[in-house]
């Protein structure tokens, strides 16, 4: 707002993290691995919307089609649209001595966790993100809210690093 | 490894007296069964034979019971943390390292208390009530485990792990030597403070035991009885004159006030007998307790934040409570009160005992956002407003007389709601200083919030929808053992206390904020 002067896309060198600095994006893979998540969701839904049809086929009032056709729209609109808007919506920003995670599409959720108060760290890979090369960064923090933050669609080599670069600020490990 | 301790590095039993604890324990949940069974059977000849044999039976299964579970039951003092095994066909071992060990309490309830015995509680902050606990032990194995602990704990935490091996010292360790009192209060303090805890919850118990003793005893008869009985003499009743009546419903009043500071001040005696608060070289120690007694010990390190709260009436009185927010929590119970019924000046000692301070007269408040205030104000009210449409139309059809009077009551509980949430917006503020984050809200009765800047753990700034298209956010700090947040201010303040609270946070790791 009042100091857009100052936006730099490069937050690194400098210790805070800027509120109006443009976030770095998440891995591309992320998005496809959300869609494909969302397409393996939508299967069971558009088989079931299929066998209603079958089942119902003369005896509903509906025409040929309705069930179906409003269950693959709902579905792409999850498989095509939701993973878009929802990669859009997030981002991150780390700097010297904190992570800044933004996520939420109509939610949004800005949190901020200074590395001097990380407990531990993982780094999560399911079957889909190895298979796209992406990995969950989860910071766990001893505050009640907040006592994981998760950074999802990372490219799995960065999220190690971070993990790493986080690590050599805790100098008691998981105290 | 070498023995730091007669009782150490060997599987130990609690005390024995336990079993008898148990087995007690057993015999009140054999009661009632019996009677039901005695009951259920008709009184006629065997009723009272069936009921007391399933009463027995259930007193020699429980006391079998629990002496298989005491003897299976074994607790080691090891080097480096305290074992637990237990279980009688499945075998649970639960280890808990000394330098996860917030704290130990000891708890003394009636009948232990009888037996000479107590509950030794070992906080490790782990949430969900995991946490580890030794019943009975006797009250100076209790003690003398605690010291120990503490030793280990120390020694641990400075990472010298040989430090207390061997060392004859250990052996001899002494009590806790009675510290320097802080807060106190006598039977003068109580008896206010059992005024203020005025509670009609005996009535409600009353009225459960009277329904469930209905069938019994047949209250419902009696109370139809009575009422025949008015009903009869309705002119007699009404031709008394006109003082009776008000004075019998005085009297009513006064009996139902009576009843309910009676129960307020049997339960305030009961657990607040002897509080008293001291300052420890370890931290604060906090006895009470008639019945149950409680000798807990909170780390001055270990308090988080405080919360500062009172109540409508006792409020005008003058009279606050104070709480620690502590990593070794036991969530939602009154664990950490530490003044529960104190002037304010008292509360400062306290205050700044812990190491904090009370917000002086020049601090700077913030309020929330006034976009917030509008909307908490419609949101507030909202529920009614439709309720008062649904209900009209549907009454207008059905019942036409209801639906204005209906209406207008919704209406004006909508118009209520939307009030308060006017009047409440003046009290939420927040305030920032040089070491501390303080927040205040409440309407009638301001509770307030004070947490440490450096011993919070991360800051989120959320939004909802709403919000985003107003322009606040609420401001969420992570804070151990319990729950920080700002809601409803500007997104710009939002980001500006976050940012500063950050710089005070990063500054300090973790692993300094013991000695911090």
């Amino acid at each position: 707002m009042e100091n857009t002067a100052a936006v730099t896309t490069d937050p690194a060198p400098s210790n805070a993290v800027d509120d109006e600095a443009e976030l770095i994006e998440l891995h591309p893979n992320y998005k496809t691995a959300l869609r494909v998540r969302a397409t393996l969701t939508a299967i069971p839904f558009v088989i079931g919307a299929l066998v209603l049809e079958g089942a119902l086929q003369g005896e509903s009032p509906l025409p040929f089609g309705v069930i179906v056709g409003v269950i693959v729209f709902i579905a792409l609109i999850f498989i095509v649209r939701l993973p878009a808007r929802r990669y859009a919506a997030r981002g991150y920003q780390i700097s010297a001595d904190r992570l800044r995670v933004v996520r939420g599409i109509l939610w949004r959720s800005d949190t901020v966790v200074p590395f001097g108060r990380v407990q531990h760290i993982d780094v999560d890979q399911g079957p889909l993100d190895r298979f796209f090369d992406i990995a969950t960064l989860t910071l766990h923090t001893a505050g009640n809210h907040n006592a994981s933050v998760h950074l999802p669609g990372l490219g799995h080599e960065l999220a190690t690093e971070m993990r790493e670069e986080i690590r050599a600020h805790i100098k008691r490990e998981s105290m | 490894m070498s023995e730091a301790a007669p009782s150490s590095n060997e599987a130990q039993r609690t005390a024995p007296q336990s079993v008898l604890v148990g087995a007690l324990a057993g015999m009140k949940n054999a009661i009632f069964p019996a009677v039901a069974a005695t009951f259920g059977t008709g009184l006629s000849g065997w009723g009272i034979y069936i009921g007391l044999g399933i009463g027995l039976l259930i007193v020699v299964v429980g006391g079998l019971s629990t002496y298989i579970s005491w003897r299976r039951l074994t607790y080691t003092i090891g080097a480096a943390d305290i074992r637990v095994e237990s279980g009688v066909l499945s075998r649970a071992a639960r280890s808990v390292p000394y330098e996860r060990i917030q704290d130990v309490s000891l708890e003394q309830k009636l009948i232990p208390r009888l037996l000479g015995l107590v509950a030794v509680k070992f906080e490790t902050g782990a949430g969900g009530g995991e946490d580890l606990s030794l019943t009975y032990l006797t009250e100076d194995a209790g003690e003398e485990l605690r010291q120990l602990v503490r030793e280990r704990r120390d020694a641990a935490d400075e990472a010298i792990p040989s430090v207390s091996e061997g060392d004859p010292a250990a052996a001899t360790r002494t009590p806790e030597p009675d510290g320097e009192p802080i807060f106190a209060m006598g039977p003068g303090r109580l008896f206010t403070f059992g005024l203020f805890e005025f509670s009609l919850a005996v009535f409600a118990v009353l009225a459960g035991l009277a329904q469930y003793a209905d069938g019994f005893v047949e209250i419902g008869d009696a109370i139809d009885m009575a009422g025949g009985w008015f009903s009869d003499r309705g002119e007699e009743v009404a031709a008394l004159s006109m003082s009776v009546q008000v004075l019998s419903a005085l009297a009513g009043l006064l009996a139902v006030f009576v009843v309910g500071s009676a129960t307020g001040m049997i339960r305030v005696f009961t657990r607040e007998w002897g509080f008293l608060l001291e300052r420890t070289a370890r931290g604060f120690r906090r006895r009470r307790g008639l019945f149950t007694k409680t000798d807990v010990v909170m780390p001055i390190h270990r308090v988080q934040a405080l919360t500062i709260g009172t109540r409508l009436i006792r409020y005008r009185f003058g009279w606050h409570s104070l709480k620690f927010v502590s990593l070794a929590q036991d969530a939602g119970s009154s664990n950490h009160v530490v003044a529960p019924f104190a002037r304010m000046d008292e509360i400062r000692t306290v205050v700044e005992t812990a190491g904090f301070h009370l917000p002086d007269d020049n601090a700077e408040w913030h309020r929330a956002s006034e976009a917030y205030r509008t909307d908490s104000m419609i949101i507030d009210s909202l529920f009614f407003v439709i309720a008062a449409a649904v209900a009209g139309t549907i009454l207008a059809f059905t019942a036409p007389d209801w639906a204005l009077p209906i209406a207008l009551i919704l209406i004006g509980l909508a118009v209520f709601s939307a009030g308060t949430a006017l009047y409440s917006w003046q009290f939420k503020r927040h305030s920032l200083d040089d070491t501390q984050i303080m927040a205040r809200a409440g309407i009638m009765s301001p509770s307030s919030q004070i947490a440490t800047r450096t011993k919070l753990h991360s800051a989120e700034v959320a939004q909802g929808p709403i919000a985003r298209w107003r322009g606040y956010a609420t401001l969420n700090l992570g804070l151990a053992g319990g729950e920080f947040s700002i809601p409803g201010i500007p997104l710009k303040r939002a980001r500006e206390v976050r940012r500063k609270v950050l710089e005070t946070i990063a500054a300090t790791d973790f692993s300094e904020l013991e000695n911090a």
